[in-house]
């Protein structure tokens, strides 16, 4: 699948669309051109607000492993979903500020209860990132960051299964399956949430996919049947893609 | 130590759909009104685009919704299971702010068939007795829908609904929903322009000899000024609708229909964040004397007033009541007691195609957008043949809108890596879904009440919902997922996958479900099984009367909205021409 029309078509819609396209769109360009690639440090000037140094390589390595750059195209890296999860957990959605946090806590409770854990996001992190560094170091005898691609992709796998068990390594209450629940949703979320977050940089996450961003405006195009939009999306700062 | 406050002639407890309304009609009718709202300011210009198109804050961290730190739900699934709390919504999305979940809703607007809101009636009258299971408990709502009808037509040309008449005073309309209950008058507005996936459902449906209509949509879709000289204007089909504020002027809530004409009358005002912890009763056991709350300071203020509307979300109306102590709580051991008797939810479920040759641009999507079949409505075929009372409607829309919800990849392929990427981009733009939405009974052992452990910041305890699918609504949803099937056949996707509960299955509040509960505080022509009478008046207080989707005796298939908002008119025309003259029971005790 593609969202890139060929030249044709595109200058057929660029005609017959310019009466229609939201005026935004048209009073932002010059914005949008100059928005370039300014602002945005490289991902090895980022600072961390939350992750300890150790931590940040261990997101490092782990995002790039769950959305590779690839012949598909860039991957978490090249969007910054690392930046997006510090920042993330460095506020509000790390905190469980919104979340009913009171106890207690009845963590073995059926998992179509929901979400019965007494940590934060951030907890889960902290303590996530620990335990699989022991779980690594116990099998393979090193960190995780130390080990192969290979290793480190059979690793999170087991993550994924919920094989390794936490509590053995002295993390209580925490299946190693959570934590990688929330490592792989919120590296999803890094990838295509919009880049005001600081992750999905230059819209990557949402270009793989063909998705339009904010652009929000489409009443012309309802009718259009299995037409390829020819757009490319936008952001909320009125970045264009 | 509360402050008091000086008497109004009526306070509104909580400023959605309901709220507003009767704001309308409360100052209509010259009363000096105040409304509470527990969240936050919230005006059309924090919906100005492109603010709403976020889909991290709004349809992931769901900040348009209550905030379960401040107050959330138990849940267990059985009287024998420990109920624990919702720590961040996942079943349902309770709206929260000025606009409530008007301002976040959808915007399928429809009103109840007349056999829906007489159930009970249509039940005896139908099934050979003993067909219904011992532990249901169905009743007719005590309103006709003869009665509502004059209320859904004016609360439709509120919210500029359009969509197609199916029965216009008694005609059959080609197109329409042939199975709705009569209306006086066309739709307000012409349906929104039709999608692929509303082309194909059609066409589909038709073969199979089913009656396909555009869903009635309050995205609307064409410009439109209501009788309160609000003006709403075309959905240009954003794709960010349900869990968001619409950017477009163009979804029907409070915000744009109703609150910048009532904001202006001399006699409203409201005041935001602040929570109403107590409904105060008076000394004569017959009337309330005014609303306790929290202000955004944090101070106590007694808020006295002649008159009190109930108006929050459904759950937060039944603990209200509850923590009040007006009303007797409902006890399903002793079967005795009203308050948080007959809670109900919804039966959904859902097929997702995947069609290489398609590509349908889901982010081209307006929540009002789709068409729908009633063939298998509660009334329309013989559901005893098949071992059920109830109904669903099956239907399309075109979406999801967003990213992060988005992305769906084969079965059996992998969450993460290359292959989960490949197929991400492969399969993102080639699906379309078929969903179904039918009613839920109520039973004996389904409802609410406090819970023993958990309190909210103030110390009150939360709510607890005692919850579980039952075998005749999961044979409803099964014999829906066979029609669906059906049109699966028609359409000949690649490949489809499903997801339909089963009898036996059991209620799973880590998935979202819907946010359409009801029951609780429901209304009715007999106190010793309802809390209010059929004029949404409370049997215990006759100057308290309680809005929302809380009277419904149990889930209907459609959505709950169009059915709230025509209650709360039907409510309001007698507050205003029987109840302000001589005020008193509406209706006796019999």
């Amino acid at each position: 699948m593609t969202n890139e029309p060929d030249n044709m078509k595109r200058r057929d819609f660029m005609r017959r669309s310019l009466l229609t396209i939201p005026a935004v769109s048209i009073g932002s360009s010059v914005a949008f051109n100059a928005y370039a690639d300014s602002g945005v440090p490289a991902l090895s000037d980022y600072q961390p607000m939350f992750f300890e140094d150790s931590q940040w390589q261990f997101i490092l390595a782990a995002t790039d492993r769950l959305i590779p750059r690839d012949e598909h195209g860039p991957g978490a890296l090249e969007a910054h979903v690392p930046v997006f999860i510090d920042k993330e957990l460095a506020g509000s959605y790390g905190r469980a500020d919104d979340w009913y946090m009171e106890g207690p806590f009845h963590v073995d409770a059926d998992e179509a209860l929901g979400y019965q854990l007494p940590h934060t996001p951030a907890d889960i992190y902290r303590l996530g990132i620990r335990a699989t560094n022991d779980y690594c170091r116990q099998r393979f005898d090193r960190d995780f960051t130390a080990l192969s691609r290979d290793d480190q992709e059979t690793v999170l796998r087991a993550l994924e299964k919920g094989t390794p068990d936490f509590a053995r390594l002295g993390v209580q209450d925490l299946p190693s399956k959570t934590f990688f629940s929330f490592l792989l949703q919120n590296t999803k979320e890094g990838f295509l949430a919009d880049p005001i977050y600081g992750g999905n940089r230059h819209m990557v996450g949402w270009k793989l996919l063909g998705f339009t961003g904010a652009r929000a405006s489409f009443r012309e195009w309802v009718d259009q049947y299995d037409r390829d939009y020819p757009l490319g999306p936008v952001s909320l700062s009125g970045e264009r893609g | 130590m509360s402050t008091t406050r000086p008497e109004v002639d009526a306070v509104i407890i909580g400023l959605g759909w309901t709220g507003s309304i009767m704001g309308m009609e409360l100052t209509d009718a010259g009363l000096n009104v105040v409304a509470l709202e527990r969240g936050n300011e919230r005006t059309k210009e924090d919906f100005l685009y492109p603010k709403p198109a976020d889909e991290l804050k709004y349809g992931v961290r769901l900040k348009m919704m209550q905030r379960p730190k401040q107050s959330t739900v138990t849940i267990r699934r059985n009287a024998s299971e420990t109920a624990v709390p919702q720590r961040h919504w996942t079943t349902f999305h309770p709206g929260d702010g000025v606009g409530g979940a008007g301002s976040h809703w959808t915007g399928v607007l429809y009103r109840a068939t007349p056999n829906e809101l007489a159930l009970k009636s249509f039940a005896d009258r139908t099934f050979e007795p003993g067909f219904l299971p011992e532990d249901m408990t169905i009743q007719d709502y005590g309103v006709t829908y003869e009665e509502l009808e004059p209320h859904y037509d004016f609360f439709e040309k509120v919210a500029g609904l359009s969509g197609q008449a199916g029965n216009i005073q008694g005609e059959t309309i080609e197109g329409g929903n042939p199975f709705e209950g009569p209306r006086q008058n066309p739709f307000p507005l012409s349906p929104l322009p039709r999608t692929l996936t509303d082309t194909l459902f059609t066409e589909a449906t038709k073969k199979l000899g089913w009656h396909p209509y555009p869903y009635p949509s309050a995205n609307v879709s064409g410009a439109w000024t209501n009788p309160y000289g609000m003006q709403l204007g075309p959905c240009n089909f954003c794709g960010f609708c349900s869990n968001y504020g619409c950017l477009n002027y163009s979804k029907a809530s409070p915000q744009t229909c109703i609150l910048d004409a009532l904001k202006q009358r001399e006699h409203f005002s409201y005041r935001t964040n602040c929570e109403v912890t107590r409904i105060v009763k008076s000394d004569d056991g017959e009337t309330v004397k005014g609303v306790l709350y929290h202000d955004g300071e944090g101070q106590e203020i007694f808020q006295p007033a002649k008159l009190v509307i109930l108006a929050s979300f459904p759950l937060s109306n039944v603990r209200l009541l509850l923590l009040s102590q007006i009303g007797q709580p409902y006890d399903p051991v002793a079967n005795t007691g009203v308050v948080g008797r007959n809670f109900s939810y919804q039966i959904t479920g859902s097929i997702d195609m995947y069609f290489k040759r398609h590509q349908f641009n889901p982010f081209i999507s307006a929540g009002g957008s789709g068409q729908v079949i009633d063939d298998f409505s509660p009334d329309t075929f013989d559901t005893a043949k098949h071992g059920f009372i109830g109904g669903s409607y099956i239907y399309t829309t075109q979406g999801p809108g967003g990213a992060i919800g988005a992305v769906k990849v084969p079965p059996g392929t992998p969450s993460w890596g290359s292959e989960w990427k490949k197929n991400a981009s492969e399969h993102y733009g080639h699906h379309m879904m078929l969903g179904t939405t039918g009613t839920n009974m109520s039973y004996r052992d389904v409802y609410l009440d406090l819970d023993p452990t958990y309190t909210d910041p103030h110390g009150d305890p939360l709510l607890r919902m005692t919850y579980d699918w039952k075998d005749n609504d999961m044979r409803m949803t099964q014999f829906m997922a066979e029609r669906m099937r059906e049109i699966v056949a028609e359409l000949e996707p690649d490949y489809h996958t499903e997801n339909f509960k089963q009898v036996g299955d059991h209620f799973d509040a880590a998935k979202y479900q819907s946010t359409h509960l009801t029951g609780g505080a429901i209304m009715g022509t007999d106190p010793s099984t309802s809390v209010l009478n059929r004029y949404l008046q409370h049997w215990d207080a006759h100057n308290l009367f309680v809005m929302g989707a809380s009277a419904f005796p149990q889930n209907m298939q459609h959505n709950p909205t169009g059915t709230v908002a025509a209650l709360t008119y039907w409510s309001a025309k007698h507050i205003r021409e029987r109840y302000l003259g001589n005020p008193g029971p509406l209706m006796s005790q019999g």
